[in-house]
């Protein structure tokens, strides 16, 4: 269905580029390529929908969170954002390894989709535009501009496809459905049918979110309290860790029970997922409640997360509780909850279903195979998540620059980031469902911590142009500090005085039957660098980031050698790179499975091929043997 | 990259009723038409059909036969098959096989059939390596082990393993992505348990290279003893027929013989030596020096002792040379008078034992007569209790046989190794599923499967997450 009823004039305004969308995604991809210094127009349906968080209040969570903060350290902007506008935080795992602490912060919605739309408006270079793009223009396989619903056509270089879950959108519970975006928004009826006449391959994928309650309708004395954490963790490291020490809102846990899942099941006929009326694919980590009960009949209780959506507003969020049950189900299901008995549903839960694309299409640069300047992020690009969104939205807009700039693409590969993890996967891997960020997917995660993004990434930043002098001239100084006190550890000598001794047994330590260094004490899993200083009489006054980093780097030193020599492994793989011009049906031996994988995704490296679903290591011993022979 | 066409004959080359030669690759059919003269023209009949015709090179007939069409990819290697069944004996057959040569197609390399069909991806790495043992294995306990991991036995048992392994790194990784719904509280103890139960499942598997390497490629025996002990005699027992010269005179045997025996389905790769005694003549002194070489060297020892002669200084030489050894002392010659009875023998070699600090109680100790064939399989009786364990005949078991499985087995055992340290260091939870993942990709190593997305699958098939 292609719309020409308006005429088509020519918008005369002169661009570089142009974002299509404004969600996480759009945001950080036009402020890359503005802040770059290319002319950029971002357009979105509604200007008040601009990084607009239509399902959980937070920002953040298990690898999400090292997502937002390696954004951070490579000059985007989600961390600032976030840093500046919620209302609790807390870092998971904290017990665990410092490998998977993450932080996670509840975002008053209001407040941030506002605050990085002040962020976008402040942008030079930069305009924002209300209006529905409906064709993509291109001449010869390369990009020219845009046209959009009211007819207009703007050419530019390079256009970023950030549309979320915009395009042929449709929500549905029970037996109703809308043809809308999230919230009642308007949807992007006209794009799709653009992107396959230039031969783009779509999938149809499927998302939900649950019922917003009426906070005065709870009651919250059958609800646990979950607080916020007493010292809170700024996510951008420009943040001054002071300036978030703010009066933190609480959450609330309460369970499902036997009476929830007896009214699930008993009306499991009535919901679209399982009687075909949803096509898409949901993704299996975020499932419905109804998902949960039928997957797992021998749970009898569910976690239920009561979020508040921000402080201007009564609305609460129903964490654990998504759905597509019709609305008459959604009332008695909630209502069955501890706490919810008099519930008042806000906003229904609903599923919404989606088109995006099958992103083996694209390069690890995030643009497209077939389509020279068209560049594509988050949602679109079959991912989930506002922190994929905006990693994958950042990288598509420096890359687009890059590309303008007539330099070599930005690619981050897997063992420097969770964003080289998150974008291998997405153009390599099938996938028949929405991507999630998981720290299960990072094979090198004891390298690729939240609290060294800026010791891995911020010198791409700096190279990219991203990151001003004066940050990254801070960054090497915090290098060069940090390997210092480390050297300086691994050489203090710690006799075995009485105030030695005294110290370990505080700390129920083994005393010491003959001297040792303090980076032997600090391996000690009762003890740290920051229990020490008692005894460590020559230490400098560093700052609190710097310390642990040090205590990191000597406590699991081991760990982290074995990890860096996988990395070398992983890396020779990653160098034996493929010619472009390789013809895969020429090489006899390998499957006929592997030939069309190969020749869909053409991978550059050995390595990228290997991690091909359908390319199996007999096949990688035969290209391997091939391209020896070449 | 262009696969030509290889042939070779495909069964033992004895003279046997039917011999194959076998013809794969591309050009496998071409080849064929080329020297078959039938009804039809092979390179236009359907796959898996027999024809019957006869095998020319030229106008010259050279044999009746029945030939095997097999197209891609439904056969062994993956490629166009051709097999054709000679009726002649050995000569006939390597005469059909120099005329395949001649019209297309090359001699194939030790195994290359194999290594095709693991090319073309018709069987696993475990599979591929079973069937090269299988080629070159030497005994009927190696032919075993070899079907026993060609059906996917081992795959069976590395895929129960890693089955083990990926469902505690799932549950691990699972409450790490998210924490409020899954609790990892008093999981490390668990764990621990279980890992240790794993490993030892590995190091079963491990120690099973061992005998694995003895039936496949035999057990090194060294038979020593005194000049005219009956070493010689001994060893034409076993094999059967005159290989050594026998005579009554000592030093008979100068250099080092070899001989390969079959012994209760086990291979004795036997090494009769020169006898030991100190000598002035110079060839049988090498001889000598070369026998204590491969004493030190073998897995078993033979010590023949005549039993009619008095033990003297030589003995004792002998005694300390193998007191270290997996040693059987076969007392010969209890035709004749016995002076050297088992106790007599015991004691010396408790005295042998003291002086060389060791342990020689179990040594068995075997009266036989190498002349009268008496007390022969009570010794073959012994030498397999020794190499294989009682409960390990011809049944299920597996072994490993190669040494690319045995080492990814160890580094999955030490990987294992690591998450207990990990987890009695007081280490995290996560720091357990680095060496998980680790013990899981070695064993995936063995049977050739990678890990893909086996753990994010695992992860959702198994435990409820999720907002």
């Amino acid at each position: 269905m292609k719309y020409s009823a308006n005429s088509v004039w020519e918008n005369k305004d002169e661009y570089d580029v142009a974002v299509v969308g404004a969600g996480h995604a759009g945001c950080e991809a036009a402020l890359a390529t503005a802040r770059l210094g290319f002319r950029t127009v971002v357009f979105t349906v509604s200007v008040d929908s601009i990084a607009l968080m239509p399902c959980n209040p937070n920002i953040g969570g298990s690898s999400k969170g090292h997502l937002v903060r390696e954004v951070d350290a490579l000059g985007g902007e989600m961390g600032n954002v976030i840093d500046r506008t919620f209302i609790q935080s807390k870092m998971l795992n904290s017990s665990k390894g410092p490998a998977v602490h993450s932080l996670r912060a509840q975002a008053d919605k209001a407040d941030y989709s506002r605050a990085m739309r002040q962020v976008l408006e402040d942008q030079e270079n930069l305009d924002i535009r209300q209006m529905e793009v409906t064709d993509i223009l291109a001449e010869n396989g390369k990009v020219t501009g845009v046209r959009t619903y009211s007819g207009a056509e703007y050419r530019c270089r390079a256009v970023i496809l950030c549309t979320g879950t915009y395009l042929k959108a449709r929500c549905i519970y029970g037996d109703v459905s809308t043809y809308t975006g999230p919230n009642g928004l308007q949807s992007a009826n006209y794009l799709t049918d653009s992107l396959k006449a230039l031969g783009i391959r779509m999938y149809r994928f499927k998302t939900g979110t649950p019922a917003r309650i009426d906070r005065n309708s709870i009651d919250f004395s059958k609800m646990e309290e979950q607080k916020g954490d007493e010292r809170v963790v700024p996510f951008s490291f420009t943040t001054d860790p002071e300036s978030v020490q703010i009066d933190q809102v609480s959450c609330w846990l309460t369970y499902t029970n036997k009476e929830t899942h007896d009214i699930i099941r008993s009306n499991l006929d009535r919901s679209p997922l399982f009687s075909g009326a949803i096509e898409g694919t949901g993704p299996r980590y975020c499932p419905s409640i109804e998902d949960k009960v039928v997957k797992f009949p021998d749970k009898d209780r569910h976690q239920v997360f009561i979020e508040p959506e921000g402080k201007h507003t009564t609305e609460m969020y129903v964490g654990g509780m998504s759905s597509s049950l019709p609305e008459d189900v959604q009332y008695a299901m909630y209502r069955s909850v501890p706490g919810l008995e008099h519930a008042k549903i806000v906003r229904n839960a609903y599923a919404i279903e989606y088109d995006c694309i099958d992103a083996r299409q694209l390069k690890n640069t995030l643009e497209f195979k077939n389509v020279e300047g068209l560049f594509s992020g988050g949602q679109f690009n079959g991912s989930s998540g506002y922190e994929e969104a905006a990693a994958q939205g950042l990288m598509a807009g420096i890359n687009a620059a890059r590309k303008l700039q007539g330099k070599e693409g930005v690619v981050l590969d897997r063992s420097q980031g969770y964003i080289g993890v998150l974008i291998d996967d997405l153009v390599t891997k099938e996938s028949h469902e929405p991507y999630r960020m998981m720290t299960s997917r990072a094979e090198y995660r004891l390298l690729l911590r939240q609290d060294n993004a800026d010791l891995r990434l911020t010198k791409i930043g700096y190279e990219v142009g991203l990151i001003d002098e004066e940050r990254y001239q801070n960054l090497l100084e915090k290098e060069k500090m940090i390997e210092e006190e480390t050297a300086r550890v691994s050489r203090v000598n710690i006799g075995t005085s009485d105030q030695v001794q005294e110290l370990l047994r505080s700390f129920g330590s083994t005393p010491l039957s003959s001297g040792t260094t303090l980076a032997e004490l600090i391996r000690r899993p009762e003890l740290s660098y920051e229990k020490l200083e008692e005894i460590d009489k020559e230490r400098p006054d560093i700052p609190i980031s710097m310390k642990e980093q040090v205590n990191i780097n000597i406590k699991y030193d081991g760990y982290i050698k074995r990890q860096m020599r996988q990395v070398e492994q992983f890396k020779k793989l990653e160098n034996k790179k493929i010619p472009e011009d390789i013809n895969y049906d020429e090489i006899q031996s390998l499957r006929i499975e592997a030939k069309q994988k190969l020749n869909q995704i053409r991978p550059v490296s050995i390595g990228q091929a290997s991690r091909i679903s359908g390319v199996s290591p007999a096949d990688i011993s035969v290209l391997l043997v091939y391209l020896s022979s070449r | 990259m262009k696969k030509d066409t290889i042939a070779a004959i495909s069964t033992g080359m004895t003279n046997s009723g039917i011999g194959i030669v076998r013809i794969s690759g591309s050009g496998a059919l071409r080849t064929a038409d080329r020297i078959y003269k039938g009804k039809r023209k092979l390179s236009e009949v359907p796959g898996h059909t027999i024809h019957y015709g006869h095998i020319q090179d030229g106008d010259e007939v050279l044999d009746e036969v029945l030939v095997m069409v097999m197209r891609a990819p439904r056969t062994f290697t993956g490629e166009d098959t051709v097999e054709i069944n000679c009726h002649g004996g050995t000569f006939v057959v390597r005469r059909v096989l120099e005329t395949v040569l001649k019209n297309g197609a090359r001699p194939a390399e030790p195994g290359e059939f194999t290594k095709r069909a693991f090319l073309n991806g018709k069987m696993d790495l475990s599979q591929s390596e079973a069937v090269m043992d299988l080629i070159s294995s030497q005994s009927d306990y190696a032919l075993q082990s070899s079907m026993n991991q060609l059906k996917g036995n081992l795959k069976n048992k590395i895929s129960g393993i890693r089955d083990r392994i990926i469902y505690h790194t799932a549950f691990i990784e699972s409450a790490l992505d998210d924490p409020e719904h899954i609790s990892l509280d008093g999981y490390g103890e668990k764990l621990r348990t279980e890992a240790e139960e794993i490993m030892e499942e590995i190091n079963k598997l491990i120690a099973s290279a061992d005998t694995g390497k003895i039936m496949k490629e035999g057990i090194q025996t060294v038979i020593v003893g005194k000049p005219n002990a009956g070493k010689s005699s001994l060893l034409n027992v076993l094999t059967g027929y005159e290989r050594a010269i026998v005579t009554e005179i000592e030093g008979t045997t100068r250099d080092v013989l070899e001989e390969e025996i079959r012994l209760q389905g086990l291979n004795l790769n036997v090494i009769d030596t020169a006898g030991i005694r100190n000598t002035e003549d110079i060839i049988e002194k090498m001889g000598v020096d070369r026998a204590k070489d491969y004493a030190r060297n073998a897995d078993l020892v033979i010590y023949v002792v005549d039993s009619s002669r008095n033990l003297d200084e030589n003995d004792e030489k002998i005694m300390d040379l193998i007191c270290d050894k997996r040693t059987i002392i076969l007392l010969n010659k209890s035709d004749l008078d016995m002076i050297v009875t088992e106790d007599v023998m015991r004691e010396k070699m408790r005295e042998t034992a003291l002086r060389n600090g060791k342990n020689v109680d179990d040594v068995p100790i075997l009266v036989i007569s190498a002349r009268d064939e008496s007390g022969i399989s009570e010794f073959e009786e012994t030498v397999k209790r020794m190499f294989i364990k009682g409960e390990i005949s011809f049944n299920d078991e597996i072994y490993i046989t190669n040494a690319r499985q045995k080492s990814a087995l160890q580094d999955a055992a030490e990987s294992m190794g690591k998450v207990v340290e990990s987890i009695d260091a007081g280490m995290p939870e996560d720091f357990y599923s680095i060496d998980l993942m680790d013990a899981y990709e070695s064993l995936g190593n063995i049977t050739g499967e990678s890990m893909g997305e086996d753990l994010i699958n695992e992860i959702f098939s198994k435990f409820c997450m999720g907002k």
